[in-house]
């Protein structure tokens, strides 16, 4: 309990100055955003003031990110974009699809990477592991895109295993190919932690007293092998799960899907800072909370770190 | 990670290290690596690789940009064009050739800084500990928390007009942290071994101990995730080109040519096909040599 009470108080400074960092880098940088909103025709100098004013582009940035963290924990509030639409309603639907996406990613990435992993360090040196080895360095060396059009055309065109684009036959159809391909780079490396943690657990003197006392195979492999060798596998799995949402960009553009990816994008590329800031700020606070629960998890998982 | 061996190794000779000789942790790696026919593999893509972006005339017919001829747009390969032509038609293979040296670049740029700044943080933080090394650790888990590709675009999109080194100052800002946090994690796992008290028993200063005793001892696998991180920046540049936040026109880089392929790539394959082979194999070879080298340094595996 002290050793969950202590990360959260360790995570708290880190969330803050992530979000603020952000902030910083979103408003702070050159390009006024209000400026831009008007377009070629200059804005009167009033009204370039009250825009500023209801902003909060005149005060200080600590003020303003002060101002804005308040209102997202005290009132939920993500702000609103400089067109008056609030930011939390814009995200809505987007958050599911995304959400979605990252989801099955995760899944594909858990079930068939760990899979994969058991089997190579089982086959150690033979056809399985050597196949395992090197399907994964390829995947890993392909960037996503490339793995995205070239899975679009072949598996979703060509052969019409999967829809091409767009969400039109809901989850999971429409989100099997996408998360196939989101999933594909962390895929590789699940499987390949999960077999150099397996093949190194096997040869340890635990495995080997627990063969000597008569048990079963599957029972040595699946009780004290894996639960030891799944230790850093799950830490790699908590962190990705962010890296996933945040990095789904490039799926979402490929596969059309209308997720906060492409709306951060386009918003980045418009200097809509209030959605930039919103959405980046909802994406850390997850990333943080996912690392907070692989720590707690591994207490759970490998008591030296809780008591130590 | 500490390997009795190394550790043993390294608290017998003295100041001069027996380098060359047989039984030092490299001089086994490089045995071990000589005999690896994926070790040659690479090397010799790598190589090429290196070729093209410090001298590409050697391998281009033109010049980047030059020689373009809008009514060869997106030609396939034939006739004098070994790979097509691109959308402006230009020769497709001189394009790619040219395009070699931003990625080549960037990547082994990235990370030799961000390996310095990691070897300097991990160094200091892991050695001394204490509130230096808190605070050390608490920054690196600020930039480890922002997402790669959001937080380039912002940067980037805020300061037009980038070239090369500014999109490695960008890639360095997000890239450092894996690095740090490991480096710091061995020093930690070494600087209470013998060797080091035995150092600082004979009167050792601080720094001496670190750049003599323990960095020596700490870094192998930092420097494979190094090698490791050279095919991964140069993929992430590569995306963030594609998404067109990157590099721009008239820079000529494998990410840009797959940005223009996107559109055209279902009836014009070789488009796609040949920058993304180029850069398949070059980030390929420095994974597989990362992999290769880890292998030979891990004693446990022998």
């Amino acid at each position: 309990m002290r050793y969950a009470v202590q990360r959260l108080l360790q995570a708290v400074p880190v969330f803050v100055a992530t979000t603020f960092l952000i902030y910083a880098m979103v408003w702070a940088l050159p390009g006024d955003p209000i400026l831009a909103l008007a377009g070629d025709k200059p804005l009167p100098e009033n009204v370039l003031q009250t825009l500023r004013d209801h902003y909060h582009l005149n005060d200080p940035l600590i003020v303003q990110y002060g101002l804005y963290m308040a209102g997202v924990f005290l009132r939920g509030d993500l702000g609103e974009t400089f067109t008056g639409q609030k930011v939390s309603e814009l995200l809505t639907d987007r958050w599911t699809v995304t959400a979605q996406l990252a989801v099955t990613a995760w899944v594909f990435e858990l079930v068939v990477g760990i899979g994969l992993g058991v089997l190579a360090a089982l086959r150690r040196g033979r056809l399985a592991d050597t196949a395992v080895l090197a399907g994964t360095t390829f995947v890993i060396a392909v960037p996503v895109f490339v793995v995205g059009y070239t899975a679009q055309i072949l598996l979703g065109l060509n052969l019409g295993l999967f829809p091409t684009a767009g969400t039109d036959e809901g989850w999971p159809v429409s989100y099997l190919l996408p998360g196939m391909v989101l999933g594909s780079f962390g895929l590789a490396y699940v499987a390949r932690l999960t077999r150099a943690s397996v093949v190194e657990n096997l040869r340890a003197d635990y495995v080997r007293t627990a063969t000597a006392k008569g048990m079963r195979r599957s029972r040595v492999i699946g009780r004290h092998a894996l639960r030891n060798s799944l230790i850093p596998v799950v830490t790699y799995l908590g962190v990705d799960f962010g890296n996933l949402m945040a990095g789904a960009v490039v799926t979402e553009g490929i596969f059309n899907l209308p997720g906060i990816g492409q709306q951060v994008f386009q918003s980045i590329q418009l200097q809509e800072g209030p959605v930039v800031v919103g959405v980046t700020t909802l994406l850390v606070m997850i990333f943080i909370l996912a690392n907070l629960l692989v720590d707690l998890l591994y207490g759970v998982l490998d008591p030296r770190i809780r008591r130590g | 990670m500490v390997d009795l061996k190394a550790s043993v190794e390294s608290a017998a000779p003295g100041p001069k290290a027996r380098r060359g000789e047989r039984g030092s942790l490299w001089y086994d790696a490089w045995l071990e690596l000589r005999g690896r026919v994926v070790f040659w593999i690479s090397m010799a893509i790598l190589l090429l690789a290196c070729a093209m972006a410090a001298f590409p005339s050697l391998f281009a017919r033109f010049g980047p940009n030059d020689d373009c001829n809008l009514r060869m747009s997106k030609k396939g390969p034939g006739g004098g064009a070994l790979f097509g032509y691109d959308l402006q038609g230009c020769d497709y293979w001189s394009q790619i050739v040219h395009g070699t040296r931003a990625s080549v670049l960037i990547g082994i740029a990235v990370t030799v800084f961000a390996l310095l700044i990691a070897v300097l943080l991990g160094l200091v933080g892991g050695y001394y500990g204490g509130a230096l090394d808190a605070i050390i650790a608490r920054v690196t888990d600020v930039f480890f928390g922002i997402p790669f590709v959001l937080g380039a675009t912002v940067v980037l999109v805020a300061f037009p007009g980038h070239g090369i080194w500014a999109m490695t100052a960008v890639l360095v800002l997000l890239g450092w942290t894996t690095m740090t946090r490991l480096m710091r994690g061995q020093v930690i796992a070494v600087r209470d071994s013998d060797y080091v008290q035995a150092a600082r028993a004979l009167g050792a200063g601080d720094l001496r101990i670190m750049v003599k005793h323990i960095l020596p001892n700490a870094i192998a696998p930092v420097f494979v995730v190094a090698m490791l991180n050279i095919g991964n920046v140069i993929s992430g540049e590569a995306t963030l080109d594609y998404l067109g936040v990157g590099l721009q026109y008239p820079d000529v880089s494998w990410g840009l040519q797959l940005n223009v392929a996107q559109s055209f790539f279902a009836e014009y394959p070789h488009l796609l096909l040949f920058p993304a082979l180029f850069l398949t194999a070059t980030v390929l070879s420095f994974l597989m040599l990362g992999d290769v080298v880890r292998d030979a340094l891990d004693p446990k595996l022998r």
